[in-house]
């Protein structure tokens, strides 16, 4: 019999058979009989009154069966649908189109080229309108409100901390910074695009809607809502999220093609697929950041800081489609305060609308934490460099130290815990800062650009707890349900939804650590709203700190029914018998034990009278706080005084994610992570021209790093665990991609910090480097 | 037109358009997905097999292209059920996430280590450098690269 | 991303596929459809029909012919980076080559594509500039040799006829004492160059420049060739001095656009940058150290 493996030990992932072998089964692979295709018209202009459309010719086109307008879902009320937050999105215009590549009609036909070819055939005639493409200007009193639903382009304003206390340390302090700092827009570009196959049965009434959703449960409720004044109630539609070609944020918002999809299947009644190319991918789903900020930095002038304010424009573009907990806007920017301790902070976010697609998704990271996080970072190494201080000398003087934790920040959160000043220091040890420094001294002096750049962050992840944190008024807990068969094998069933991080084979530990059963013996199946408990499913870092620990508080809720049975089995007292590993056994006499696997049997063959049947145990947990993995990053740039080409030249990362489930997956989040944050930082940036056309709708344009761009990665960790989760866990899938960016920026801007450079904007591009340093005479 | 292809040993035949993408015949006429599509403008490599041996991007030729030649896809790698190096090497040192990208990556490297046996690091990473990967990092996929090829260096030697 | 529908034909034989482009003006030729496909699936290119080389055999060659390296039509970039003739005896088309797009598009896209789709951003034309190659052109009538310098005719647009099939490219042999290096920048392995410069030199008994060629690419409409650079290292020491005077010549004579790769000030100056580390390389090659 295999040995259960548990914590600490890299298990292989038990999803790769499938995967390794071509047999996944991915959104697209998804077929039935009969089943049509569904293509989108998309608008050429950001901004343009539709004067009409004209369905005739794409009708006439072979194999099409039908072109949906937004004229056509309006007396279904589907022409628009509620967003996650709260705001309404345009499934299809009627009448104005908000943003370039918006939908703008539907086809649907026999087949994937019939469908494009009823897309080229579809006549719309356009009158273009002036986009608002800039946040800042959309907010000034004289420019035109882009909503004719609402009397605003500003969306909401947020806030949090005392505006007063700040500024009045900001104008009494030895030393005040201040820097702006844009992040701006990206996208995930999980190498699966976005896709759906809709599947109405209308003698049943009921619709099966397989889609790439990080969300199942969620995205069921909302169709519910969305359906619900049509007849289509939630116990009438499941959703099936199947093998997710990477998520990262991106799939978890609803986007207008799968209501389409849906509405094509009812229309139709058959069943109808929709994938969306990679070109409609990047210029229409949801994107990540388009944060303007201007931080501000108060200090003693030894370098204590005293105080922090940030204020942020948020371009949210035409509806806001975020993906954030209702009661965040902003998301969780309010860990502006980093790994610092001062008392005084102040931030505040006013979302906006503009001629720009929606979204304000995540792109692997906690809500806005990314922001946030390049933020202070970013303004520590500004604050150093003011002090003229070494910029981990600042950082550890102004560290929460150990023996404060849990500490309560002052934006109003209670960290768990966290060793900042452990993680720096094994940083630096690895990647011998010191003598690094005095590599650059000795560069600078003969005109060579080195740069050293550090980060040490602080993540907000897990959401719950669910009296703070909701989606439309859904609570964040998240779920596990486990059943122990009679043969003592396993089935888990859970409330996330796995796009990659293995949760097939960490769950299966979560067990093995928790009841002795091998993880072989275990089966973990997500994504099906039929099966799965409800829960609120994966992103921002939630799966193990919620449904983590949902299994294991499961899996204790069956211990304790298995002691009760092998206290009948062993004819002993509850409290005499002791739980090792996979076996109860009574104190003193280890040969009298009952494994699991026996207790299992029993529970369905010989349980005691008056106990119900069965071992299985459901639980949804609650978080009675949120997780804070923290890191400490150490980046070596060197740069091309010809080119103002930036090269990685070593790049160390110490990160603590609390108790490690699995090594090496653990390994594995955060070498991508790292990845996912040097493409910002370096490559990825989606630019519109000036009339709100995108410019970087494709691969080509939009740049992923290959493997050749992507340093060699130097990991390691320390582990401080979080003393509220059941087994210490914080989560870990995005750690990397929030700490990453500001650790090579600031190694850019330290390389150029004694031309006297504060700051330079993400992605750090070639062009960007040599206009510097040719402003500052240095150039080639 | 008629096209006739070999895929994995076994022949498909079937009358497609001429402008049917060889990605799509192999995904929906022979019904085999494990080849993927990752976007339009042959950057991503997600839907690389090996035709005549050679790794070839299907999404940027036409089936018709492909008529009487003999090709590789992912779902042909294993043989007689027992996975070969490669397939090892990505299930051991964790060279896969979401899977989307691996099977080309797998197709890609498995003709890399026919012509170049003992690879350093660096010749690795310019190998796969037209295959995107958005999970890893590359970082494992490296790794899974390097012990497919001392397991075939090992099976050549003993 | 679908293209429109076309006819398609896969002749066996040059006088067949002349025959098919001679009564289909509106046919295209199709190679390695490395560019022309994703043209085709974004319906930017719409040919009424395609005329698939590919079956043509016998067109895969590299040969070392009578003072020429002679290149087949369907020559794979992924054949001269595996030829240790390209390697050794033309070190600029070899690192030209391997600059092309990524591994994969190298073992399909071919030379002679590259050359005819007389895209500016692609990295042989500026190649062929500096090596001063010929192309084989073959139509109804029979064969014509053109020079490269007739060959570019602006942004897409070459001196072939509609129905003259590009059959072969000539590149002259180096003499010794020659050495050539492409220098590419390019924001990650698979871009085209923000710009490339393209260097090919011999030097004479004395260690002066006998013969160069430098080709630019991705800065003007069509590869350009920097004479004056070329003229200011032309019978001289190829000292830091002229190799400065030869990049600023390359930084006032190219002619780039801005886009997303940089500004025409930063194009012009890596320009300038580029020519003279490819021109620092080309001599050290051509010294037997580079
Ligand atoms: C992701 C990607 C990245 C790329 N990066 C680069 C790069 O960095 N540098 C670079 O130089 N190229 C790059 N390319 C382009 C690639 O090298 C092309 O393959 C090449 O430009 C065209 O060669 P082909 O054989 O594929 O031609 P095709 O695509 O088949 O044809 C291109 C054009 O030339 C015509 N044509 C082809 N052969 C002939 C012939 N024998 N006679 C007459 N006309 C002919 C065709 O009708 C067509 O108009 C890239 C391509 C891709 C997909
Ligand atoms: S799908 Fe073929 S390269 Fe991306
Ligand atoms: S494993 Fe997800 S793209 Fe590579």
């Amino acid at each position: 019999m295999a040995e259960a493996m548990g914590f600490g030990h890299s298990v292989k992932r038990k999803e790769d058979a499938r995967f390794l072998r071509g047999r996944g089964n991915y959104i697209e692979d998804i077929k039935f009989p009969g089943m049509l295709w569904l293509d989108i018209v998309r608008s050429p202009f950001a901004h343009a009154k539709i004067k009409s459309i004209n369905k005739e010719k794409a009708l006439a086109t072979p194999g099409v069966a039908a072109v949906i307008t937004g004229a056509d879902l309006v007396p279904y009320k589907l022409a628009w649908m509620p967003t996650l937050m709260s705001d309404q999105q345009m499934v299809l215009p009627v009448d104005t189109v908000m943003y370039y590549a918006q939908e703008v009609a539907a086809v649907v036909a026999t087949s994937r080229y019939a469908a494009a070819d009823g897309v080229a055939a579809v006549e719309v005639d356009y009158e273009p309108m002036t986009p608002v493409l800039d946040p800042h200007k959309a907010l000034e009193s004289t420019s035109p409100v882009i909503r004719a639903d609402k009397q605003s382009n500003r969306i909401w304003h947020w806030e949090v901390g005392n505006r007063a206390a700040v500024d009045d340390e900001l104008a009494n302090a030895d030393v005040v910074v201040a820097e702006d700092i844009y992040i701006p827009r990206i996208h995930v570009a999980s190498i699966e695009t976005c896709g759906c196959v809709a599947k109405w049965d209308p003698v049943e009434g009921h619709l099966t809607l397989y889609m790439t959703t990080q969300a199942p449960h969620a995205i069921r409720t909302v169709v519910a809502l969305v359906t619900g004044h049509l007849g289509l109630m939630e116990h009438k539609i499941r959703v099936i999220s199947p093998d997710i070609g990477g998520g990262f944020g991106g799939k978890v918002p609803v986007y207008p093609g799968y209501v389409l999809a849906t509405a094509a299947s009812v229309l139709t009644g058959a069943p109808v697929k929709w994938i969306e190319d990679r070109t409609e991918n990047l210029q229409a789903d949801s994107f990540a950041r388009d944060y303007h900020i201007h931080g501000e930095l108060a200090a003693t002038k030894d370098g204590k800081i005293t105080a922090m304010k940030m204020g942020v424009v948020a371009d949210h573009g035409a509806f806001d489609a975020a993906a954030n907990p209702s009661k965040f806007p902003a998301g969780l920017f309010s860990i502006a305060t980093g790994s610092y301790d001062f008392q005084k902070a102040f931030a505040e976010v006013d979302g906006v609308y503009t001629n720009k697609p929606p979204g304000g998704i995540a792109y692997r990271c906690s809500f806005r934490v990314t922001e946030a996080v390049h933020a202070i970072e970013r303004m520590v190494d500004v604050l150093a460099q003011k002090l003229e201080m070494d910029p981990a000398d600042l950082r550890e003087k102004n560290f929460i130290k150990p023996e404060q934790f849990p500490y309560k920040s002052a934006t109003g959160w209670e960290y768990d815990s966290g060793n900042y000043k452990g993680a720096l220091d094994k940083a630096k040890a690895m990647i011998g800062y010191d003598a690094l420094r005095q590599e650059q001294k000795e560069k600078r002096a003969k005109g060579e650009l080195m740069g050293i750049g550090i980060s040490t962050f602080t993540e907000i992840v897990g959401a719950g707890p669910s009296h703070t944190f909701d989606i439309l008024g859904i609570k964040m807990f998240d779920s596990a349900e486990i059943r122990i068969h009679p043969t003592g094998k396993v089935i888990a069933r859970l409330g996330t939804k796995s796009q990659g991080q293995g949760h097939e084979t960490t769950y299966a530990q979560i067990i093995a650590e928790e009841l002795g059963i091998p993880e072989d013996d275990v089966a973990v199946e997500e994504g099906d709203t039929d099966t799965a408990p409800y829960g609120l499913g994966t992103y921002a870092s939630r799966s193990t700190p919620t449904s983590g620990a949902a299994t294991a508080v499961a899996c204790r809720k069956i211990k304790d029914k298995a002691r009760k049975i092998a206290a009948y089995l062993l004819e002993a007292r509850e409290d005499d018998l002791e739980w090792e590993k996979g076996k109860f056994f009574v104190k003193g006499a280890p040969d009298r034990a009952k494994t699991i696997q026996e207790i299992a049997f029993a529970a369905y063959t010989n349980h005691p009278q008056g106990m119900e049947a069965g071992l299985e145990a459901v639980d949804y947990y609650d978080p009675p706080n949120l997780t804070f993995p923290f890191g400490a990053y150490i980046c070596v740039v060197d740069i091309d005084r010809g080119t103002g080409q930036v090269k990685i030249r070593r790049f160390v990362a110490v990160d603590d994610c609390g108790t490690i489930i699995n090594p090496q997956i653990v390994d594995g989040q955060i070498a991508g992570g790292l990845t996912m944050g040097m493409a910002p930082a370096l490559l990825e940036e989606i630019v519109y021209d000036e009339n709100g056309v995108n410019l970087t709708g494709s691969f080509s344009d939009y740049l992923l790093p290959t493997a050749v761009e992507t340093p060699k990665w130097e990991m390691d960790k320390t582990v401080t665990p979080s003393p509220h989760h059941p087994f210490g866990a914080k989560g870990v899938g995005e750690s990397a991609t929030v700490g990453a960016p500001p650790a090579i920026a600031n190694a850019v801007v330290d390389a150029l910090s004694h031309l006297g450079v504060t700051n330079i904007d993400i992605p750090i591009t070639p062009p960007k480097v040599w206009a510097i340093l040719k402003e500052k005479g240095v150039a080639l | 037109m008629n096209v006739t292809i070999n895929i994995n040993g076994k022949e498909y035949s079937d009358d497609v358009e001429p402008r049917l993408l060889l990605a799509h015949f192999i995904r929906e006429n022979a019904n085999l997905t494990g080849t993927h599509v990752g976007c339009d403008t042959t950057s991503c490599g997600a839907c690389t097999v090996l035709v005549d041996d050679v790794p070839m991007k299907s999404c940027t030729m036409f089936a018709v292209q492909a008529n009487g030649k003999t090709i590789t896809t992912v779902e042909g790698l294993a043989q007689n059920g027992k996975l070969v190096p490669i397939q090892e090497g990505f299930h051991e040192k964790h060279g896969l996430q979401c899977g989307f990208c691996t099977p080309g990556m797998m197709l890609t490297s498995v003709a890399f280590l026919k012509k170049n046996p003992h690879p350093s690091e660096q010749e690795i990473r310019w190998a796969i450098s037209g295959n995107l990967c958005r999970c890893t990092g590359y970082v494992n996929i490296v790794e899974a690269v390097k012990y497919a090829a001392e397991k075939m260096a090992e099976a050549q030697n003993g | 991303m679908i293209p429109a529908q076309f006819q398609y034909a896969a002749p066996a034989s040059i006088p067949d596929a002349l025959a098919l482009l001679q009564s289909n003006p509106d046919a295209k030729i199709l190679s390695g459809g490395q560019s022309l496909i994703p043209l085709m699936k974004f319906r930017l290119a719409q040919p009424a029909m395609i005329v698939d080389l590919n079956n043509i055999g016998g067109l895969d060659y590299l040969r070392d012919e009578g003072g020429w390296l002679k290149i087949g039509a369907l020559t794979r970039e992924s054949q001269l980076e595996d030829s240790a003739l390209v390697r050794e005896k033309y070190p600029l088309l070899y690192d030209t080559t391997l600059s092309v797009a990524d591994p994969i598009v190298r073992n399909r896209a071919t030379l002679a594509g590259n050359l005819a789709h007389a895209d500016p951003a692609n990295d042989h034309p500026a190649t062929m500039l500096a090596y001063r190659a010929q192309v084989v052109a073959t139509g109804a009538k029979g064969n014509r040799t053109i020079p490269i310098d007739d060959f570019f005719q602006g942004l897409f647009a070459t001196s072939l006829a509609s129905d003259e099939i590009l059959t072969e490219v000539q590149i002259p042999a180096p003499k010794p004492r020659s050495g050539g290096a492409y220098m590419k920048m390019e924001r990650k392995v698979g871009d085209f160059a923000t710009a490339g410069v393209a260097v090919q030199l011999t030097l004479d008994a004395a260690g002066k420049v006998e013969y160069i060629g430098i080709g630019m690419t991705n800065v003007g409409l069509q590869a350009l060739r920097a004479k004056r650079s070329e003229d200011a290292l032309l019978g001289e020491l190829p000292t830091a001095h002229f190799i400065e005077r030869a990049g600023l010549f390359a930084q006032q004579d190219c002619d780039p656009n801005a886009d997303l790769r940089g500004s025409v000030e930063y194009k012009r100056n890596l320009v300038r940058v580029l020519t003279m580390r490819a021109l620092e390389k080309a001599v050290a090659r051509a010294k037997g150290n580079g």
